[in-house]
């Protein structure tokens, strides 16, 4: 049985906001399913009581202490900007409807 | 006159000191070089000539005014195009960041230029990192210098194959998986992972956080140890960063060079030597084991049950992590944005500059990811790969408690030819079987090469405890004054 159907993929792309083609859709949902397949292997470990590592480092909340220290210009920030506009990242229109009309 | 590019960084670094070379004349040596094979090779995605030039030029300048040099000042060096280079095109090996050039240097830049390392260039890559024969690439694939129609192991492909072609007798690469221990190790060259923490994540392009570790590349032990002891050590950008002093990785590298391991003990991973591994690794490996026992080494056998599972564990862990980090290529800030006609909302806008600007393995790991941390799949998938990722941890503790450090080979195969396995996305994965255990549990592991398989590099793997840097160090310069290195056939 597949792990994953196509219609499913269509949704993880939909979630990862990618436009997949109809082709790729195809192609991915074949792939996809056999990587699923293959990792589910993690599954056969008893590791019910086992606690989860997120992370190998043992460090937490590391702070550092409230000094203002230089930084990035706003021309450099927005130096790779694909479009910028008084000193700001200009976006796509963000509402469904144009609110201005 | 000598040919610089042949010789050992090590070498490079006195001929400079000594004033029988300037680094500039050493640069354009190297240039010059690249000049002449990257067209075959493809290991650089962008050369730096005169910021190359200046930087060596300053070297020369601080010598005639007799201040004093680090170990490798006016060294070449190649960094991976994972590492943020400011005002130096940085792509990550993506069309997303076709053109970026960052406005601040990453960390490890940082120290290479404060130890007047001289920064060639970028080097190509699997697309993110994700991928163990650079075959991802966007911008194409680099190919081994040892047969040029086959892979240079990925995903820091462009980083092994530099120093293969003597194009650059350092490089930096990075480490998610085993993108630089198998491309070291299919290559003839040594690549080492450090400890997590113990080299700076600060400008690194982010694939998966918990894992990326920036390392060393060179063509023989010491060279690469030097490399380690500049880049390596505290940062306090990267909150991740270990707070303590880098072991002492040259040092031990000495020691080793020394040929004598009377002490040590090696435990050789079974669960890596049995299938899986071709027949002709197989055999270097265990020639190697026996080199190391004649050098004095204890060699026992330790089993890893849970490194079975380091592999699926892995590929739900690093593709959750990249599709929560790759989230900010949204077509904003940085890079690429595709179909912006001022009627598409953003959310348009950011879907179709996604689909234009990834490519296949990124997408599909980021499809991964969503999965996996998607709720009703969450603790199946996500949250069993973290448990199972504590399992494998005590594994290693518990094998550091009978043994100094454990080997096996470092990739179950030799460099394979280009197209072999990129319609297969998981025959791809099963290049990193032996090298991903390490980069679960956080310890540092180097591969160096130990031999030939039908003509091709193979390398052997030292994985040590947390902080052990220096030990891998140790035995990894015993083997090579063993078995010597490896040259390629001219190009």
């Amino acid at each position: 049985m597949a792990a994953i159907s196509r219609e499913e993929v269509a949704h993880l792309a939909r979630l990862s906001r990618l436009a997949v083609t109809e082709e790729e859709l195809d192609t991915f949902a074949g792939q996809l399913d056999v990587i699923l397949q293959s990792v589910a292997q993690v599954g056969e470990v008893a590791a019910a009581d086992i606690p989860p590592t997120s992370h190998s480092v043992p460090l937490t909340n590391v702070l550092r202490e409230d000094v203002v220290t230089p930084s990035l210009t706003p021309q450099e920030a927005l130096s790779g900007a694909p479009d910028a506009e008084e000193q700001r990242f200009r976006v796509p229109r963000i509402l469904d409807e144009d609110v201005a009309s | 006159m000598t040919d610089v590019t042949k010789l050992s960084a090590v070498e490079i670094a006195g001929l400079v000191a000594n004033g029988d070379a300037s680094a500039v004349e050493v640069t354009r040596a190297h240039l010059d070089r690249i000049g002449a094979v990257d067209d075959r090779v493809h290991a650089f995605l962008h050369v730096d000539t005169d910021g190359a030039l200046a930087a060596a030029k300053a070297v020369d300048e601080r010598r005639a005014a007799g201040e004093e040099l680090g170990p490798l000042a006016g060294v070449p060096v190649a960094v991976k195009d994972v590492l943020a280079t400011k005002g130096v095109p940085t792509t990550v090996g993506s069309k997303i960041l076709e053109g970026w050039r960052p406005p601040y240097d990453s960390t490890i830049v940082e120290r290479l230029r404060a130890a007047g390392t001289v920064m060639l260039g970028k080097t190509n890559m699997d697309e993110f990192a994700m991928g163990s024969s650079t075959e991802y690439s966007a911008y194409g694939p680099t190919r081994n210098p040892w047969d040029t129609e086959r892979i240079p192991g990925g995903s820091g492909g462009g980083s092994a194959a530099a120093l293969a072609a003597y194009e650059a007798p350092l490089s930096i690469g990075s480490d998610t998986g085993g993108s630089i221990r198998q491309p070291g190790a299919v290559t003839g060259t040594v690549g080492a992972k450090p400890t997590y923490g113990g080299t700076s994540r600060y400008g690194l392009v982010a694939f998966s956080s918990s894992l990326d570790t920036p390392g060393p590349c060179a063509r023989n032990v010491l060279d690469a140890a030097l490399l380690h002891q500049v880049i390596g050590g505290h940062d306090p950008r990267d909150s991740t960063s270990i707070p303590a002093p880098v072991p002492d990785v040259v040092g031990a590298a000495r020691l080793g060079a020394s040929g004598d391991l009377t002490g040590v003990k090696l435990g050789v991973v079974t669960e890596f030597t049995g299938e899986g591994a071709e027949p002709g690794v197989m055999a270097a490996f265990r020639e190697s084991v026996e080199a190391l026992a004649k050098l004095g080494a204890e060699i026992v056998e330790i089993s890893c049950p849970h490194f079975k599972y380091a592999l699926p564990a892995y590929y739900l862990i690093a593709p959750s992590e990249c599709s929560s980090n790759l989230a900010r290529f949204d077509g904003v800030r940085f890079g690429l944005r595709v179909g912006d006609d001022g009627n598409r909302s953003l959310e348009e806008v950011m879907s179709l500059t996604r689909e234009a600007g990834f490519g296949p393995e990124v997408k599909r790991r980021i499809m991964i990811g969503t999965y996996a941390l998607s709720s009703g799949y969450y603790d199946a998938y996500y949250g069993q790969a973290q448990k199972v990722r504590t399992l494998i941890t005590r594994d290693f503790t518990s094998a550091f408690e009978q043994v100094d450090a454990l080997i096996s080979p470092t990739t179950p195969f030799v460099a394979f030819p280009i197209g072999a396995r990129t319609s297969d996305p998981y025959q791809m994965y099963l290049a990193d079987l032996f090298t991903i255990p390490t980069n679960l549990y956080g310890g540092p592991a180097i591969s160096v090469p130990c031999g030939l398989s039908e003509g091709l590099p193979v390398g052997l793997q030292i994985m040590a405890p947390t902080m052990a840097d220096d030990r891998m160090y140790r035995v990894a310069a015993a083997l090579e004054s063993s078995v010597g290195t490896f040259t390629p056939p001219a190009l």
